[in-house]
């Protein structure tokens, strides 16, 4: 079923157990603990997560925009690409100043969409200048075939009057319309990965399905990677290869998109999907995860989504669960995948309702 | 379906519109109807721009309706309000904002907050009432007693949202106008909420309307369902008969924008698109045709025999 096989030759990006802290006033914020996660040609990678278990965060990082309190204590994050002699070249991100990254990289190489559109345009510039200028500044085109590129690329991203809508400013726009060029802005010098930070949130839910359409159909035809970062699973479901479930800091499941959604074995899984309101049942109440995300400020003994967890083992109260490799690409932080575990099933409802979406699927097994 | 039901809301034709310029008039809502009865939810769905919200702000009169009837509870809140009318609405009727942040003040306690609108309509005797009645809400929504006593910003953002509900519902409101109250919160958190809402009007008979754009949310809370687009009620009927049964093509294309968790169906699904003008629909031209008691559709004539043989 799936899709890629995750050949080790076309592996664009690789974290390796990353450590980021944040200095406050209050003390040190463990915002990130030991991530490790591959990201190949060609293919979709979702990371999802509640607000603060560090999503944003890991993007930040290879962009070179960490906030200037973080720090990264350890690990590594390689970036390789083919330059233009055809050399493959490697990149430690971890390891390059945020201006080396800033100048080498962003914009040519890995390029990001952000959330809110209107505060990621400059108001009191054209929209066709906007489009124009990484190119012009990367040094990738001069002004005349600039302009050209741009055009092109505002009737690539759907909109109707690229010429009149190049003279226009941001606030004549809509939101899906605004979105769309930022995704312009992104394209414009051919970048290898693209980082989309909920890029749909601010967004409607009609066009939010347009622009989660266009943005795949962009990324077949050029051939780049793509990390979305969401907190949607709706939103995972229509466009991820492979997901990454990341709480307090840590991947806490990841596996490519079907072992995930129809065999999830992590119980913060189980409360996400299950928390999901599913227009088919008749049931009425949601179910929702008790308490809310643990504070980072502090020191994590365990497994951080323990107090949460209706499922916890005495273990997760001593001791942080390592991956456990559960079969093909799937791999989960629970103490409950131990082969020494008592035998725990999923949520009887939560069950039932992936039956009926393999049978949807027309998966049986 | 009871008869004697009696509308606790009862909204006709309210319009209500903004000038921009000497020139130019945005017609936010324009000339809807609908009714609540008591201890139901109404949802009110619909993409931003459509009115949802002016609805919203425009019942519980913060801004002046350009045209329209309200009626709540037998009282006429539309137009001039006098004394008695406008105190009725500011006790019986109460709001839950979008962002928990943005609509607390950051410089006083949760207990202040929430005792406020006690204090203004003197509501209570004495302290020692306020106290009891700010306490007793406090553990009907789930936070403890020595919270009352923090300020805004040492909470997280769903017990902030609690803290928001709180302060509407002390007063023992009748209606509850809730604003897309649960957009800016996590999924999990989402989930809580919304359930902290059901318990809270199965347990004081509550009457919420209960606006929102995630259709999937407002059929797990609804009872009735309105889809507004561009400041018209396209479609509004029972959650059953707009989920089961939609007849217009924006609430078609609503419901088939929803995202489902189910990735090898959703990755082949592709979304409906709808463009009023493309289609040639004039909601302006329209009227109501009734379907059910409870099932109404705003077309003309002909739009809606052609939507009807569609389905």
């Amino acid at each position: 079923m799936a899709k890629f096989k995750r050949d080790k030759n076309e592996r664009v990006l690789s974290i390796r157990d990353l450590n980021i802290s944040f200095k406050t006033n209050f003390g040190v914020v463990r915002a990130i603990r030991g991530v490790r996660l591959d990201l190949f040609q060609g293919e979709t990678v979702a990371i999802v997560g509640e607000s603060g278990s560090g999503k944003s965060v890991t993007v930040k990082t290879m962009m070179g925009i960490l906030d200037s309190n973080g720090s990264i204590d350890s690990g590594s994050i390689l970036y390789r690409c083919i330059d233009k002699d055809g050399n493959t070249r490697e990149f430690d991100l971890a390891k390059m100043s945020q201006k080396d990254i800033r100048y080498q990289l962003c914009g040519k190489h890995i390029a990001m969409v952000f959330q809110d559109p209107m505060t990621s345009l400059d108001p009191t510039m054209q929209i066709g200048k906007q489009i124009m200028e990484p190119m012009i500044e990367h040094g990738y085109a001069d002004k005349k075939e600039a302009a050209e590129k741009a055009l092109e690329l505002l009737k690539e991203v759907g909109i109707t009057e690229p010429e009149k809508t190049f003279k226009q400013y941001p606030h004549e726009l809509s939101g899906g319309m605004r979105q769309r060029v930022v995704i312009a802005i992104a394209l414009a010098c051919d970048p290898d990965i693209l980082i989309c930070d909920e890029p749909t949130t601010a967004l409607d839910v009609t066009i939010q399905a347009k622009i989660l359409e266009k943005i795949k159909e962009i990324q077949v035809k050029k051939n780049i990677s793509v990390i979305y970062i969401t907190h949607d699973l709706g939103v995972v479901a229509k466009v991820a290869d492979y997901v990454a479930v990341m709480y307090a800091g840590r991947i806490v499941e990841k596996g490519n998109i079907n072992e995930v959604f129809y065999d999830p074995r992590h119980p913060y899984t189980w409360g996400l999907l299950s928390s999901m309101p599913d227009i088919d049942t008749d049931s009425d109440r949601l179910f929702a995860i008790p308490g809310s995300p643990p504070n980072l400020m502090e020191e994590v003994v365990g497994d951080a989504f323990a107090p949460r967890n209706p499922y916890a083992l005495k273990i997760d109260y001593r001791e942080e669960p390592p991956m456990f490799d559960v079969g093909g690409q799937h791999r989960v932080a629970s103490w409950l995948c131990d082969p020494h575990a008592p035998k725990v099933e999923m949520p009887a409802e939560l069950k039932v309702r992936i039956e009926k979406m393999k049978k949807e699927a027309g998966i049986n097994d | 379906m009871t008869e004697i039901r009696k509308p606790l809301l009862h909204v006709e034709n309210l319009k209500q519109h903004f000038r921009i310029s000497r020139k130019q008039v945005t017609k936010a809502v324009d000339g809807i109807s609908f009714d609540i009865y008591e201890g139901e939810t109404y949802g009110l769905v619909g993409e931003s721009g459509s009115g949802k919200s002016t609805t919203g702000r425009a019942i519980i009169r913060l801004y002046d309706p350009t045209d329209g009837k309200i009626i709540f509870d037998g009282h006429d809140i539309s137009g001039r309000l006098n004394k008695e009318d406008a105190a009725y609405l500011r006790t019986n009727m109460a709001m839950i904002f979008q962002d928990p942040m943005a609509c607390l003040n950051p410089r006083k306690k949760v207990k202040q907050i929430i005792a406020e609108g006690l204090e203004i309509h003197h509501l209570c005797k004495d302290q020692a009432e306020i106290d009891e009645k700010v306490n007793n809400i406090l553990d009907k929504v789930g936070l403890s007693r020595e919270q009352a006593t923090r300020f805004p910003h040492q909470f997280s953002g769903g017990q902030r949202q609690r803290v928001g509900i709180a302060r509407a519902l002390v007063m023992n409101p009748k209606l509850v106008i809730a604003d897309e109250c649960i957009s800016a919160l996590d999924v999990s958190i989402q989930a809580q909420v919304v359930n902290l809402m059901k318990d809270l009007q199965d347990e004081l008979g509550t009457t919420y309307l209960f606006i929102a754009h995630d259709l999937s949310m407002v059929k797990y809370i609804s009872d009735r369902i309105g889809v507004m687009h561009l400041g018209h009620i396209v479609e509004t009927g029972t959650t059953d008969e707009i989920f089961e049964n939609p007849i217009h093509p924006y609430t078609k294309s609503l419901l088939s924008a929803i995202p489902h968790p189910n990735p090898i169906v959703e990755k082949k699904r592709i979304a409906m698109t709808y463009n009023k003008d493309e289609m040639g629909v004039d909601y302006t031209a329209g009227h109501e045709h009734v379907l059910s008691e409870t099932h109404k559709v705003l077309a003309t004539d002909e739009e809606f025999a052609r939507w009807t043989s569609e389905s």
